[in-house]
């Protein structure tokens, strides 16, 4: 399968600070992509790169095989749903729904009316005097309308209660039921993507952590409980992600492909909950390391 | 029409607690034969899981020659899974509640019932397989 | 594109297009009465040949209305720039809404052009409606004033089209650099009148390069007499030339000096206790001044510098020119800055 974004070395500066570092990744069409960090990671940097509304400092990335926003088909082909859902508050549903025929040669008008029907929202509401929900749901239905073939989504349920949230993750389950679309979409809250993505991303302090489809991610890492030992007492083939040790007691996060035969071990599966945890807590310990290192030289 | 549920803490991949739905549905008499499955669309329109989950649920379940799917139509029960056995689970149960009592008497809490009955569960299925 | 731009926009036109309706309709009832009068006092004068500026009652008959439309004149492009323009894009920056714009299946660049150039081609529209509207009514009162080149330069025709479409696009282009509403307005305020001002003063005298008259001073009338507490001093009387534009008077001598205060003491020493004021008065000048005048004129003369009438057009073509050759390239900045620099 071709890949809907296609990054390599991809940078991204701000002043002194880099929002993304060195990010290469190739995300597979045809899953529903979840991309997780702390706030401040880098998922809105690297997917406002996706579309186009940021320019890189360093690398390249391609999506559907294009520059992002290079063409006005490139721009028909990808829908996008900023964080806090942008939306012209002086316009009605239905002024929205025009915009998006207007400016939309693949506009399906018939199904963003359904849509709008369905989610039981007043066409003539201005969008200012919706809910934080129904603003959500309304730029949902502009980015599906257009019947694109990457959706991108920068932390859509962030701030909506979690009736609102449900309701949303139902329509873009649905979308991606009925439509042949891959979806890639943010959040901090890992338990939002739990339900709905089949692919992985974890991005913290701007670097790629880890990357790949759920199942193989769950299969490939494993909780070993046991008395206390180094982290170099473990074989080669088991990548030690975190570590945490008592006096009697070590608890290993590890990564590995083949079976673990040490019976002094207690293995145990993990959750995606923990598994992102445990990412999260080696960027954390690895920007210490960094900080302490440059402190010692300079 | 069959209602599917996701229990996020459960520890079971969420395809297995479809499949688990189904049969436990078939079991009970709640699908016949003939009856039709949700489509994955009004599957994840209610749970919000990810299509692809329904799909691999609804193909091992296939694959177990119990569902077939008709293209463009839909996918429907073929085979029911009514227990000749659904007679036994009275004397069954009760035997499992003396049993119960008895540990309980003996001092077990609830963790280790849960314990004995799982390492005792498996050694035994072990001990099937081999 | 154009429909959202339109959608966007509606309100804003309508208050600016219902405004100009009402002043159109008050033009078109009290312009036809101004007309009247003008033809009518022309009649009696050409027949009495008094003819003159001071007495045309067509001056004084709607002293308030001209003032007004004078002042809405030079109100409008700064108006136009301020709430047409400088929000166009800034509001778009400032509430993020551009992030929905910008992932529709338009380009940044078509986006920006449709919007600058609808609301752009609005502005023009008005400013040249508004300018001639303005300028039809007070054709009887500018023929009467004899002052075309003068203060009205910047009311009346081409002129006003050129301010409004810089004034337009320093807006837009202080929306685009400095992303939010309200400091853009404020910059657009300020830039387009420091501009209007620069123009004015520093540049358009040097346009073309203007004519001299050069005369003798033969006659006291053409001495304006001034006692300031730093001492005695002389101007040149607006001398006749209708509607040129007279940018000074000076008095020079053989060897390119002005009056100085010391000459002006030991050449006209009466006039230094001599009650402040003008020049003569209605009986004829008392002997001091013309003393004084003959003194003056015995080692200057007058030179005058002006545009001449006939250059009116010339100068009005050429500053509107300058100003919508400034606003194309502001333009073309905003551009550049939207496709280039805004990520």
């Amino acid at each position: 399968m071709s890949a809907v974004i296609d990054a390599q070395g991809l940078g991204k500066r701000y002043g002194r600070k880099w929002a993304l570092t060195d990010c290469t990744i190739e995300i597979p069409a045809g899953h529903v992509v979840g991309l997780v960090g702390p706030n401040g990671a880098g998922k809105s940097t690297l997917l406002n790169l996706a579309v186009g509304l940021l320019a890189p400092t360093a690398g390249t990335i391609e999506v559907l095989g294009d520059e992002p926003a290079g063409s006005p088909e490139g721009l028909g082909r990808v829908g996008f749903v900023a964080q806090d859902t942008p939306t012209y508050s002086g316009l009605s549903v239905a002024d929205h729904l025009r915009l998006g025929a207007h400016l939309n040669p693949t506009w399906d008008q018939g199904a963003a009316e359904s849509r709008i029907d369905q989610l039981g929202l007043d066409p003539d509401q201005k969008a200012g005097k919706l809910s934080g929900g129904q603003r959500a749901q309304l730029a949902l239905t502009l980015a599906v309308a257009k019947r694109p073939e990457l959706l991108i989504l920068d932390e859509p349920v962030a701030s909506l209660d979690p009736l609102a949230r449900r309701e949303f993750l139902q329509i873009l389950m649905e979308t991606v039921a009925e439509q042949e679309v891959s979806v890639v979409l943010s959040s901090h809250l890992v338990a939002d993507l739990e339900r709905v993505c089949d692919y992985l991303v974890v991005l913290v302090a701007s670097r790629v952590q880890i990357a790949g489809p759920v199942d193989d991610l769950l299969a490939e890492h494993r909780r070993l409980i046991g008395a206390r030992r180094d982290t170099d007492a473990l074989p080669a083939n088991q990548e030690v992600i975190e570590s945490s040790h008592t006096e009697r007691q070590s608890t290993f996060l590890i990564r590995t492909t083949d079976p673990i035969f040490d019976p002094a071990w207690t293995v145990e599966e993990v959750g995606l909950e923990d598994l992102v945890l445990g990412y999260m807590g080696q960027a954390a310990s690895a920007a210490r390391n960094e900080r302490s290192t440059l402190r010692l030289h300079s | 029409m069959i209602e599917f549920h996701l229990d996020t803490r459960s520890g079971v991949a969420p395809y297995l607690q479809i499949v688990q739905q189904v049969r436990r549905a078939l079991k009970l008499g709640l699908l016949r034969e003939g009856d039709q499955l949700p489509t994955v669309k009004e599957v994840v329109g209610r749970i919000a899981i990810n299509p692809n989950t329904v799909l691999k649920a609804y193909r091992e379940l296939e694959h177990d020659g119990l569902v077939a799917a008709r293209p463009g139509v839909g996918t429907f029960v073929t085979r029911t899974l009514s227990d000749p056995s659904l007679a036994a689970h009275g004397p069954l149960r009760q035997d499992l509640g003396r049993w119960l009592d008895k540990a309980r008497r003996a001092g077990l809490d609830d963790e280790s019932i849960e314990a004995l009955f799982r390492d005792t569960f498996r050694s035994a299925r072990e001990e099937g397989v081999a | 594109m154009i429909w959202l731009t339109w959608r966007q926009f509606r309100t804003q036109a309508a208050v600016v297009i219902g405004g100009l309706a009402v002043v159109a309709i008050v033009l078109a009832l009290t312009g036809p009465h101004l007309v009247s009068i003008a033809d009518g006092y022309l009649k009696v004068c050409r027949v009495d040949k008094d003819c003159g500026v001071t007495n045309n009652p067509v001056l004084t008959t709607d002293p308030r209305l001209e003032g007004a439309l004078n002042v809405l004149v030079i109100l409008l492009p700064a108006l136009i720039g301020i709430f047409w323009g400088a929000p166009l894009i800034a509001r778009e920056l400032e509430t993020g809404t551009y992030r929905l714009s910008w992932t529709q299946s338009v380009t940044r660049t078509r986006w920006l052009a449709v919007k600058v150039g609808v609301v752009g081609l609005a502005s023009v529209v008005v400013a040249a409606l508004f300018s001639l509207m303005v300028t039809w009514w007070s054709s009887p009162i500018d023929r009467a004033n004899l002052d075309q080149f003068g203060p009205t330069f910047g009311q009346r025709d081409l002129a006003p089209i050129g301010y409004t479409a810089f004034a337009f696009a320093v807006g837009v282009t202080a929306g685009v650099l400095i992303r939010r509403t309200l400091p853009a307005m404020a910059v657009t305020l300020v830039a387009f009148v420091a501009a209007r001002e620069a123009l004015t003063f520093g540049l358009r005298p040097h346009l073309l390069p203007p004519e001299h008259v050069v005369s003798a001073i033969t006659s006291v009338n053409q001495i304006g007499f001034n006692l300031s507490p730093s001492g005695l001093q002389v101007v040149g009387t607006t001398p006749n030339l209708p509607n040129a534009w007279v940018i000074s008077t000076d008095f020079v001598s053989a060897s390119g000096q002005t009056p100085t205060a010391q000459f002006l003491k030991s050449a006209c020493p009466k006039l230094l206790n001599a009650p402040p004021g003008g020049g003569p008065s209605g009986g004829g000048p008392p002997p001091a001044f013309r003393e004084c005048a003959a003194k003056i004129g015995a080692r200057f003369h007058e030179v005058v510098t002006y545009q001449p009438a006939n250059r009116y057009w010339a100068f009005q073509g050429i500053e509107t020119a300058i100003f919508i050759a400034v606003a194309l390239l502001l333009v073309g900045l905003s551009f550049w800055w939207v496709r280039h620099r805004l990520s």
